[in-house]
């Protein structure tokens, strides 16, 4: 069975993701050594979430202000938990603040790993606010660097990301 | 979301799911179908032998397509699609 990628997408929107340019990236392909038995995994998600109490909003004035532009930063959120809020202005955001796990599984990946399925959760997953406009240029040199540090420095095996 | 996309921008593993922006998940509350979606994507992950390895799933969304694709949509236009419509960028 194949899926329709464009069913839940505007019409008009389609021939602006049909063909898209990779960006000058080259395909990158890391086996995957470990059982996930015995994994670290972490998850990422594209929603602007952010801890509502302890963490700056993605900046949305300057992406109103500057529609080609995204926010390229990242927001690390804690594994066991926090009252999360969105930054996000490509989607209606009441299914995902009625259950984050929609965008961010986060209780469903601490299910399988008190299963067994894999070894553990990392401490912190990742969020960003997928829409970057015209480049990506800030995502390679903001985001990307620290969120490797950031799985390097939880001993991430292997990430789950998840666009939305 | 739209693993078309996703594998033509050089993602090495892709899990498709026919669900509304905003779901890649699926529904809110339901467990199984979060689990479905993160156990894919977890096998996925161990299991796949080369680059560009793409599993979709055979879930149907169970809410008319015309609601949910007015449920996922942001309360005004997003920025962008504000400029574009300015442009006429769009319809072409």
């Amino acid at each position: 069975m194949i899926i329709d990628s464009f069913r839940f997408l505007p019409r008009s929107f389609r021939p602006i993701y049909e063909n898209p340019e990779p960006d000058g990236t080259d395909p990158i392909w890391a086996p995957f050594e470990k059982r996930l038995s015995e994994s670290r995994i972490a998850l990422l998600t594209s929603s602007g979430m952010f801890l509502e109490d302890s963490q700056a909003s993605f900046d949305l004035d300057r992406e109103r202000a500057e529609p080609t532009w995204g926010d390229p930063t990242f927001r690390a959120i804690p594994s066991d938990g926090g009252a999360i809020n969105l930054a996000h202005l490509h989607i209606s955001h009441d299914d995902i603040l009625a259950d984050p796990n929609i965008a961010l599984p986060s209780d469903r990946l601490s299910e399988l790993s008190e299963t067994g399925v894999i070894g553990e959760v990392a401490p912190r997953h990742v969020s960003v606010m997928g829409y970057q406009g015209a480049s990506l240029e800030g995502w390679r040199e903001i985001a990307a660097p620290g969120i490797i540090d950031l799985l390097h420095e939880d001993e991430v095996d292997g990430l789950i990301l998840a666009p939305v | 979301m739209m693993p078309d996309l996703t594998t033509k921008l050089f993602a090495p593993r892709a899990v498709g799911v026919e669900f509304p922006f905003g779901h890649p998940f699926g529904i809110p509350h339901d467990s199984a179908m979060q689990n479905r979606v993160l156990g894919e994507a977890l096998h996925l992950l161990a299991g796949a032998d080369r680059f560009g390895t793409r599993v979709d799933i055979d879930l149907e969304w169970p809410i008319p397509r015309k609601d949910a694709y007015q449920a996922w949509q942001p309360p005004e236009p997003s920025p962008i699609t504000q400029w574009w419509i300015e442009r006429n960028l769009l319809n072409r």
